[in-house]
């Protein structure tokens, strides 16, 4: 077809621009994902090392200089552990990984707005990660702060511990790449989907993963910028003298530092401004993917699409007057407190919304349990588990007590941390089939997602009461205190379950790469679903289309619908050629 | 059934693409998809979006900025020096505004298809904005020759990351005016071209009379 061979860019010949440096929006997509797939491993293998040492605390360990590991090196694990995860695997993954390789096939696009602009976001994303990950072998290793980054601890130098000096910069720096990266890339999500949609795609005609893909990407675009600005200040208190977020009088190690009157709270301020966020940036293309999967998979309609929609947007616009529900303890007024606190509640609202929506989808419907289903069911299960807690954390009174205890570290490792995993699982089992042309096997992704359910659950629901008991994060040894000794049993138990969910987790890695050689073909439209990108081939060609760029005549969740033959309705059917009953 | 969302509606949909659809199930909310033309080329209002997009980011980062100077400065024990700002601001400024308004003049002309007077008044434009960032430099020298640098005070602090951050802004924009002026667009046509860095050109002007009036009210 003529049309095809003036497409927007010319099939690129060589290795390198084909599959390096490539401005083709699905080879990025699939670069996010093996960027955090790599993540991952290093993020899953720290954590496991922390949950060792809770258990074991003078476990003889070869690979630690000097054979035990220091109480440093312990925070330095927490510090590494929430930066990798947070930023190179939650947000890197859902939005950088598959909204980049779907979001224009969902709309009918041939790539993004910006292709290189695409492909500048991944580059400076990849140099982020060699930062932090550079930030483990530089002389004192990794920083102590945690990923919050907390001033003053973070904004002085090696006097504050090891991995203060060089691991700390390289943190700031590469968290302001990745913010510079996720900036660029939250514009051209946006320009994309304003611009590039197919002829009838309305809004409300879009998949809700594009909907939860659009919102995250204009928090992003608010957010990451905040931390830029705040990540820039930083850098200059510690490397220009200034005193930005330092306060004046403090010593440290029997050492007057020489700063005037910086306020430590205003990084908190900024950092949670962005931070807060940045958990609906993990969180909502989750959404997006449960709701399409779960519609797809109950043969059923989303139950109250619009509501969806609305609340995935109400949940972002939310998510940016919350943030001082992280700073209850840090003296904040009792009014604000009292503010930030009915506010975060608020949010419970649509999510109360989405939460029975999906029960609405399910509701009657002859479900069909593939795997991908299974952890869109495990994504709402999680989302729900971890989002109760949540409204208790709400209230200043009650944080009070349980902020500094592992109840916290349990409920956001529920709704933010695994139920977030559970949407990059369900999306990988879903897609895997369109983006590299072959199935998953089936009986392993089952085996995969019963170990990594029960496991999760074995792993946070005693966290929730080793906080409640009082047990106090970030203590690199706990058993050195009286009475948290008691905890010790519920300790060994979620270290057990770690470790074989984190073994399951081989099972998922070999099912991925063995199915790459061995799976079974895919056809165009494997789950017989509506939306756009099962209209094409597996993989889609190079403009995604083959050059017939489809048109829409309907909304993305027509199935089983009433007179008509077949159970899915695609969303660039024309009403006169769906074929009828009768 | 409540909640649902059949088309029920039969629709006729104008074949052509990058024309639009007429959908008419009361989407609402945000207008129509037209999408891309049939070559699958980037329709050319997708650059005007893409920076004003953009510059909502640039926004926020400048405000995170703002927002930093105002507790700063509230902090108790602050040891807040106000800061002199230099008068060559003044001047600045004034360079500044006036090459929004050769840019104008420069946009009206290319309409007009007056290619000559365009190119003279971007040209003035381009001037007038490396005018502005040399005039920025001369002011951080007269501050550094009255002992007055980065780290002295949080006022002086917030003064150089204010204008270094907003010069950084200023030469992308003066490199984008070149760019226009001397090399061909490929994606973009000239028109677009223009469109899209007098946008940048006019915000980053506005932005800097908002941190000028900051400087000098808020000190």
């Amino acid at each position: 077809m003529s049309s095809h061979a003036q497409s927007a860019h010319a099939a690129p010949t060589g290795f390198i621009s084909k599959y390096i440096f490539s401005t083709d929006h699905k080879v990025i997509g699939i670069q996010y994902f093996l960027l955090a797939l790599t993540a991952v491993v290093v993020g899953i293998v720290l954590s496991l090392l922390m949950r060792f040492h809770l258990v074991w605390p003078n476990a003889h360990l070869p690979f630690v200089s000097g054979g035990m590991m220091t109480q440093e090196q312990y925070l330095a694990l927490v510090t590494m552990h929430g930066t990798i995860m947070v930023f190179f695997v939650l947000t890197t993954a859902p939005q950088g990984g598959f909204g980049n390789y779907f979001l224009p096939i969902q709309i009918g696009a041939p790539d993004m707005a910006f292709p290189r602009l695409n492909m500048l976001s991944f580059w400076v994303t990849f140099l982020a990660f060699v930062a932090i990950i550079a930030a483990f072998v530089v002389p004192g290793g990794a920083p102590i702060s945690g990923w919050t980054g907390y001033t003053p601890l973070s904004g002085i130098g090696e006097v504050t511990g090891p991995g203060e000096g060089w691991g700390q910069t390289l943190w700031i720096i590469s968290i302001s790449l990745f913010c510079l990266a996720s900036l660029l890339g939250a514009l051209n999500f946006i320009a994309t989907l304003i611009d590039m949609r197919a002829p009838g795609m309305t809004l409300m005609r879009m998949p809700l993963t594009c909907w939860g893909w659009f919102v995250t990407a204009i928090l992003g675009l608010l957010a990451f910028g905040v931390l830029l600005a705040g990540g820039i200040l930083l850098l200059l208190d510690r490397s220009a003298g200034t005193s930005f977020f330092l306060p004046y009088g403090l010593v440290i190690n029997d050492q007057l530092q020489n700063h005037s009157g910086g306020s430590p709270l205003l990084w908190q301020h900024l950092f949670w401004f962005f931070g807060h966020p940045e958990v609906y940036i993990a969180i909502l293309p989750g959404m997006g993917v449960a709701s399409h999967i779960l519609s797809t998979f109950a043969r059923k309609p989303v139950y109250g699409y619009r509501a969806m929609a609305m609340a995935i947007c109400a949940i972002g616009f939310l998510g940016f007057m919350v943030w001082g529900h992280h700073m209850f303890v840090s003296g904040m007024s009792p009014y604000s407190g009292f503010a930030f606190s009915v506010l975060t509640m608020s949010i419970g609202v649509p999510s109360a919304i989405k939460t029975f929506n999906w029960l609405g989808t399910l509701w009657g419907a002859k479900i069909q349990f593939k795997t991908p289903m299974l952890f869109a069911l495990g994504f709402v299960s999680l989302f729900v588990s971890g989002g109760l807690s949540g409204l208790f954390l709400a209230q200043p009174a009650v944080d009070n007590l349980l902020h500094a205890t592992y109840y916290v570290v349990a409920h956001f490792h529920l709704v933010m941390g695994v139920a977030a995993i559970f949407g990059i699982f369900a999306a990988t089992y879903f897609w895997y089939p369109k983006m590299f042309g072959r199935m998953m096997s089936e009986p392993l992704g089952k085996i995969h997602f019963w170990l990594t359910f029960v496991g999760t659950y074995c792993i946070f629901m005693p966290m929730h009461f080793v906080g409640i008991a009082g047990g106090i994060r970030r203590y690199a040894d706990a058993s050195a205190v009286a009475y948290l000794q008691k905890l010790q049993p519920l300790h060994e138990f979620m270290t057990i379950a770690a470790f074989i969910t984190a073994a399951a987790q081989l099972i998922f890695i070999f099912n991925f790469f063995w199915s790459l050689k061995f799976g079974a073909k895919a056809s165009k439209n494997p789950w017989d679903a509506t939306s756009l990108e099962w209209i094409t081939d597996s993989p889609p060609p190079l403009d995604n289309f083959g050059g017939n760029f489809p048109s829409v005549y309907r909304g993305p969740y027509e199935f089983s619908v009433p007179g008509a033959k077949e159970d899915f309705i695609p969303q660039n059917l024309p009403p006169a050629q769906v074929a009828r009953t009768r | 059934m409540a909640g649902t969302t059949y088309t029920e509606v039969v629709e006729v949909i104008d074949a052509g693409r990058g024309g639009g659809g007429t959908p008419s199930d009361g989407g609402g909310g945000g207008g129509q998809g037209s999408g891309p033309s049939a070559s699958g080329a980037v329709p050319q209002r997708t650059y005007v979006t893409g920076m004003l997009v953009g510059l909502g980011g640039v926004l926020m980062f400048f405000m995170a900025l703002v927002s930093a100077y105002i507790v700063r400065k509230g902090m108790p024990n602050a040891t807040w020096v106000p800061l002199d700002i230099p008068r060559m601001l003044w001047l600045n400024t004034l360079i500044l505004v006036a090459s929004s308004f050769t840019l104008v003049r420069s946009r009206s002309l290319f309409h007009a298809d007056n290619e000559e007077g365009f190119r003279y008044w971007w040209g003035w434009t381009t001037v007038l904005g490396v005018f502005f960032l040399v005039g920025q430099v001369i002011a951080w020298r007269q501050l550094v020759a009255a002992g007055i640098y980065l780290q002295s005070n949080p006022s002086s602090s917030f003064f150089y990351v204010f204008t270094a951050a907003h010069g950084l802004h200023l030469v992308g924009g003066v490199l984008a005016l070149l760019s226009v002026a001397f090399r061909p667009t490929h994606r973009l046509t000239r028109g677009t071209a223009t469109e899209v860095v007098s946008i940048y050109w006019h915000f980053m002007d506005g932005l800097w009379v908002f941190l000028f009036l900051l400087l000098l009210l808020g000190r």
